[in-house]
């Protein structure tokens, strides 16, 4: 058991483990310390943070769907002030290598926090352009290679940490956006996001969700989120995290084949509190039952 | 502290069409819960993702017992458990109603339980050593309406008359004259906001246990927020979270 390595190396950041968490789905890890150890993760990537709080969305923000969930939370979050007053000392605790999502409605904005936070005990950044539930900002930079590209450009000038750029799978080519931000300086990309959708209350005739759609998450997107991670990974030279509807070690492990060097646990977080817990010891087990020695030797191997 | 855990059913029966009755055996969440608080029961169809957070009715050793309405697939799902049967579960969640403070603070409460509000009540009445009246709302079929504490009034009310006052709480309510200095409400939104009405025009402290759609159950996820009069402590903003920050909300803290 000792002799496997399951550590991988992201821009230059060594995790222990390919598992991190997916952004939004874990707070900052606050809500799951009583039920999880948070060591045990390769990474923690927090709730997406702002220059100034942001309220998010009116209510329902939430809604079940078949294997899968809606959500249109709207990216409240405290902003970076409060973040750095009490989330970081919190992460600090904890021996794993630490990932802030950056959002912002402009390129100030996201520079704002990524200055803010370079004196910071953090390692990476994780740049969303990518949440279908914000007008501004969001996905108005998901869509469009150039606007992506002008983000992760300016991004990356104020950056003193690896860049994370987080696309969207609402795009009609995934290799045209993770070839624009590659370009543009990427360190990493992370895929995908939720994929836009929407469900109705037929007995009351409204939509389900207050901001009418909401980004579908889940087992349902998961051969989605594994095929555009299998494009973007062979389409770009820079490592890729893979994420959409991972919920075992199983799902982990074909996503690495596919190409991603690490991997996001997001809505499954909500089934299981632990089950980042599993996935971990998973891909551990997986790799020794097949005679692998290291995780990375099966990155990309489809 | 929110634990984890495979609990097992002691008992699952009907009390109306719609309203089951359900008995866990726990580890740890029944040791820790307050009246108010709830537990966030997973369905064993690994397709049905989401936690369906449940009011605590009652708590005896480590036995929690769950009223609940079934309304879609997951409390369906819950439904059909029979003794012996397993799933997991998460809790206890939310703040709850200090009940020392109330006891000692106050000196005559009135709970009002609507529909599948009611269930939190019945917990919270065991725990109140004040002088407390009840007023139960309902469609039509009654439940744990004889489940209350001998030493409290209970008052029903049903939208068709068939039991007690023809009418809702505050007509049953208004009807008894009762004048209480603390007032706890679970139930429908119009209810709460007619209480609401009443108790901040007569300067009634008031508590009420709300419900919005959840998804994480614990507090990380934002999705089941409230909007609040004043900018939260934990969000920066003018909304708390409904699981952790709540269900109990001073009415005074909150706005329906």
């Amino acid at each position: 058991m000792s002799t496997i390595d399951l550590s991988v190396e992201i821009a230059g950041v060594k995790w222990k483990n390919p598992v991190t968490v997916a952004s939004g789905t874990f707070g900052s890890g606050m809500e799951f310390a009583d039920l999880m150890d948070l060591n045990v993760l390769g990474a923690v990537t927090t709730k997406g943070v702002a220059s100034k709080p942001w309220k998010g969305n009116d209510t329902i923000r939430v809604v079940e769907t078949a294997s899968g969930m809606l959500n249109s939370i709207g990216l409240q979050n405290p902003g970076i002030d409060t973040f750095i007053d009490r989330d970081i000392p919190f992460l600090e605790k904890y021996d794993t290598v630490k990932i802030v999502n950056v959002v912002g409605k402009t390129i100030e904005e996201y520079v704002d926090v990524i200055k803010a936070l370079n004196s910071q005990p953090v390692d990476m950044y994780e740049i969303n352009i990518s949440c279908p539930n914000v007008k501004e900002g969001g996905i108005a930079f998901g869509q469009d290679p150039r606007a992506a590209a002008d983000v992760t450009k300016a991004v990356k000038e104020a950056s003193e940490k690896p860049v994370i750029m987080k696309l969207s799978p609402n795009v009609t080519s995934i290799t045209e956006m993770a070839k624009a931000v590659e370009e543009a300086g990427a360190d990493a990309l992370s895929l995908i996001n939720t994929l836009a959708g929407m469900k109705i209350d037929i007995n009351r005739r409204v939509f389900t969700l207050a901001n009418k759609t909401g980004g579908l998450s889940g087992p349902a997107i998961k051969p989605v989120a594994l095929r555009m991670v299998y494009e973007a990974a062979h389409a770009v030279d820079i490592p890729v995290i893979g994420m959409g509807g991972i919920a075992s070690a199983e799902d982990a492990v074909e996503f690495i084949m596919a190409g991603a060097t690490a991997v996001s646990v997001g809505t499954a977080n909500f089934n299981n509190p632990q089950v980042t817990v599993e996935i971990v010891d998973g891909i551990r087990e997986y790799l020794e039952k097949n005679g692998v020695g290291s995780v990375k030797e099966l990155v990309g191997i489809i | 502290m929110i634990y984890r855990e495979k609990v097992s059913v002691i008992s699952n029966t009907a009390l109306t069409d719609d309203i089951y009755d359900l008995k866990i055996k726990t580890e740890n969440i029944a040791n820790d819960v307050v009246p108010g608080q709830f537990i966030n029961l997973y369905c064993n169809d690994s397709s049905r993702l989401l936690p369906r957070p449940i009011s605590v009715c009652e708590v005896n050793g480590d036995e929690v017992r769950l009223v609940y309405r079934v309304v879609g697939e997951g409390t369906k799902e819950f439904s059909l458990l029979k003794a012996g049967d397993g799933l997991y579960a998460t809790g206890p969640v939310g703040n709850g109603y200090d009940v020392e403070y109330l006891n000692k603070d106050f000196k005559r409460a009135v709970l009002f339980g609507g529909g599948a509000g009611i269930p939190p009540m019945v917990e919270l009445a065991k725990r109140l050593t004040i002088k407390t009246d009840v007023f139960l709302g309902y469609r039509d079929v009654l439940f744990l309406n004889e489940d209350f504490p001998e030493n409290v009034n209970v008052y029903i009310a049903t939208e068709n008359g068939s039991t007690g006052i023809k009418g809702n709480v505050m007509d049953a309510f208004k009807a008894t004259g009762v004048e209480p200095d603390l007032i706890c409400a679970c139930g429908p939104m119009p209810m709460l906001k007619a209480i609401n009405a009443f108790s901040s025009e007569n300067g009634i402290k008031t508590y009420f246990s709300l419900e919005e759609r959840m998804a994480c159950g614990i507090g990380a996820c934002l999705g089941c927020v409230c909007k609040t009069k004043n900018t939260d402590e934990h969000s920066k903003v003018d909304n708390a979270r409904v699981c952790v920050d709540g269900p109990v909300f001073d009415s005074e803290e909150v706005i329906l």
